[in-house]
């Protein structure tokens, strides 16, 4: 069937949503870290009554501004192509993604909207302890927005809590706990969380060395390394627990994923994790997505442990999961040709349901309905021919992946090298280190977005796991003004993110001193 | 008036004060947000909204049964894409 499909539309249509995606992606994290460190300093002033971390907090809540204000509404953007280029997905997931989304706008408007003005406009004007208390709202709002955003993503992940109704096309909500509190959407959000607020602790570090670097600003520099470093090797070691995490639940849940991240063909019993590879450009001869390593560094036993908890577990490769396996909780898993054959009974159930019901016949239209719901499970594998199709890109799975574990434990000898040479009064003196960590801050955006194209890419084909392929979530739309739309967004966020850089590079400039003149 | 009414006239009050004087008293890096902020929900809303980003279905079909009809058409019988 994907003979049917029109892909540069399809890919043209993913091209421009990952393109706002990564766009909206670049403000997000700073602002989740950023309000925590901010309500963290407020803190400090509200207790200590010291004047220096009122004007370190204003610095930061300066340039917390500014990113917050430049990045808002772009999520907005992701909602219009919902509506135009994915109406077949956005209607088949019915109120699942609508109603996280609806209590997401709900709860930022009220929450961010009003407490953000006190963080602002109510210095000197309301008490110091209503502004802490706003800042913390502000800081805690945010994340919760987040929450439903992720928990709607953690459903297409792993679609649990419902059941799709053949009359209307739509899935319905059946369980919300189970949607809100799924494993995926749970580890989603605790580490898609934790990565932001080392994002911002490495933003705060860096912009901090600068002002060491030029031996300006020092003690508010210094303050302000503590704070970051502090909270940033916390988050960022949380980052690597709720990673670990994730790594158990994507092998029992997407198992093609995880063998997709580590390039693993050929699963085995104490499989190894790379932790350094470089893959090749010649295929194995099966697939386009499918590429060879060139060169790889194993950790022995390290990948069963890190999928199972057991050295000597059997971990899935690629090859497996088309031809079909047993893991190890003794589940037979089919072949991918096997649910190839399940899905087209369930398309076919859904045709015959709908002819059925039009012509009156009811006993044909239950019958048909009994199919979709016993093979419902492998709808989405209908549409293909190959079991090869169903295997994400690898390379950049597994580039993706392997970049942001690098960089995450860059950071978290970066945060412990921090407080080392504070505590040792050095760090004004070690220029390599503070050099390091001025970079470190285009370094902590590469590796959050390289999260989302490891989490999005790593899942393809799917839109909605096993249920919903890519290529049937687009609408029937003219691919040229999808292009044009692309470039036009192209165009208006990179305005939007040099307005940010210029406003937000002159306030850094300025200083804390300056009183964000 | 009653007491009531009067409180809650004066909190609306002081709160539009707030509003206003806070607005006032913006810094300068706070006026080129807002300018960047209205320049995007301006393209937003009034360019690319109206003039490219339509909702599919609900310009296409007046009613909830022939959206689904529609999807369902698209999910069962990919040749019509």
């Amino acid at each position: 069937m994907v003979e049917h499909f029109d892909l540069s539309l399809v890919d043209w249509s993913r091209a421009q949503f990952a393109l706002t995606a990564l766009y909206h992606w670049i403000f997000v994290p700073l602002t989740l870290g950023l309000a925590f460190i901010i309500a963290i300093m407020e803190t400090i002033y509200y207790k200590t009554g010291d004047s220096q971390w009122k004007k370190i907090t204003k610095f930061w809540m300066t340039l917390f501004g500014i990113n917050f204000a430049i990045g808002v509404a772009t999520g907005i953007i992701l909602e219009f192509e919902f509506g135009t280029n994915w109406s077949n997905y956005s209607w088949f997931v019915g109120d699942i993604f609508g109603a996280p989304l609806a209590v997401e706008g709900i709860m930022a408007f009220f929450m961010e909207s009003t407490f953000i003005a006190v963080m602002f406009f109510g210095w000197n004007k309301v008490s110091k302890r209503f502004h802490l208390v706003s800042t913390w709202l502000v800081a805690i709002g945010s994340n919760l927005s987040g929450l439903w955003i992720l928990v709607a993503n953690g459903w297409m992940q792993n679609p649990i809590g419902m059941k799709f109704n053949p009359d209307t096309a739509r899935n319905e909500m059946m369980n919300f706990w189970d949607i809100l509190f799924s494993p995926t959407a749970v580890n989603k959000f605790l580490h898609t969380l934790s990565s932001s607020y080392t994002l911002a602790a490495v933003f705060v570090l860096g912009i901090s060395a600068w002002y060491l670097l030029k031996k300006t600003n020092i003690a508010f520099a210094k303050k302000s390394i503590i704070i970051a470093a502090v909270f940033g090797l916390t988050s960022s070691l949380y980052t690597v627990l709720t990673g670990d995490n994730s790594a158990r639940e994507i092998v029992r849940n997407q198992p093609m994923k995880f063998a997709a991240i580590e390039g693993l063909y050929d699963g085995s019993a104490g499989a190894g994790l790379v932790a350094f590879g470089v893959m090749t450009e010649s295929p194995n001869g099966k697939h386009k997505n499918m590429k060879d390593f060139n060169f790889k560094i194993e950790i022995p036993n390290m990948l069963s442990y890190m999928a199972y908890l057991d050295g000597k577990a059997f971990v899935p490769g690629i090859n497996d999961i088309i031809n079909g396996f047993t893991d190890n909780d003794g589940i037979v898993h089919p072949s991918v040709n096997e649910k190839i054959a399940i899905g087209q009974k369930a398309i076919a159930a859904l045709r015959t349901f709908k002819i059925a019901k039009k012509a009156g016949d009811l006993t044909l239209a239950e019958q048909a309905q009994k199919d979709l719901e016993a093979n419902f499970k492998y709808f989405g594998y209908g549409y293909f021919n190959d079991p090869y199709d169903t295997v994400p890109p690898i390379s950049m799975s597994f580039y993706s992946f392997h970049t942001m574990v690098g960089l995450g434990m860059w950071f978290i000898l970066l945060f412990i090298l921090s407080l080392v040479y504070i505590y040792k009064n050095q760090i004004a003196t070690k220029k390599w280190f503070l050099r390091a960590a001025i970079w470190s801050i285009p370094l902590a955006y590469i590796a959050s977005e390289c999260g989302w194209i490891v989490a999005e890419m790593g899942r393809q084909p799917w839109v909605i796991q096993d249920l919903m392929p890519t290529l049937t979530a687009v609408s029937n739309i003219d691919a040229i003004s999808v292009k044009i739309t692309f470039f036009l967004f192209l165009f208006v966020f990179t305005g939007l993110l040099i307005a940010e850089l210029k406003i937000m590079l002159k306030q850094i400039k300025n200083g804390p001193n300056h009183g964000g003149k | 008036m009653s007491n009531n009414q009067i409180r809650s006239k004066n909190l609306f009050r002081v709160i539009w004060q707030f509003y206003l004087e806070g607005f006032k008293n913006q810094k300068e890096w706070s006026r080129q947000v807002w300018l960047v902020i209205l320049i995007k929900l301006f393209i937003l809303f009034f360019v690319m909204k109206l003039f490219f980003f339509p909702n599919f279905l609900k310009s296409k079909y007046n009613n909830d049964q022939e959206r689904s009809e529609y999807v369902i058409d698209q999910l069962t019988n990919p040749k019509n894409q």
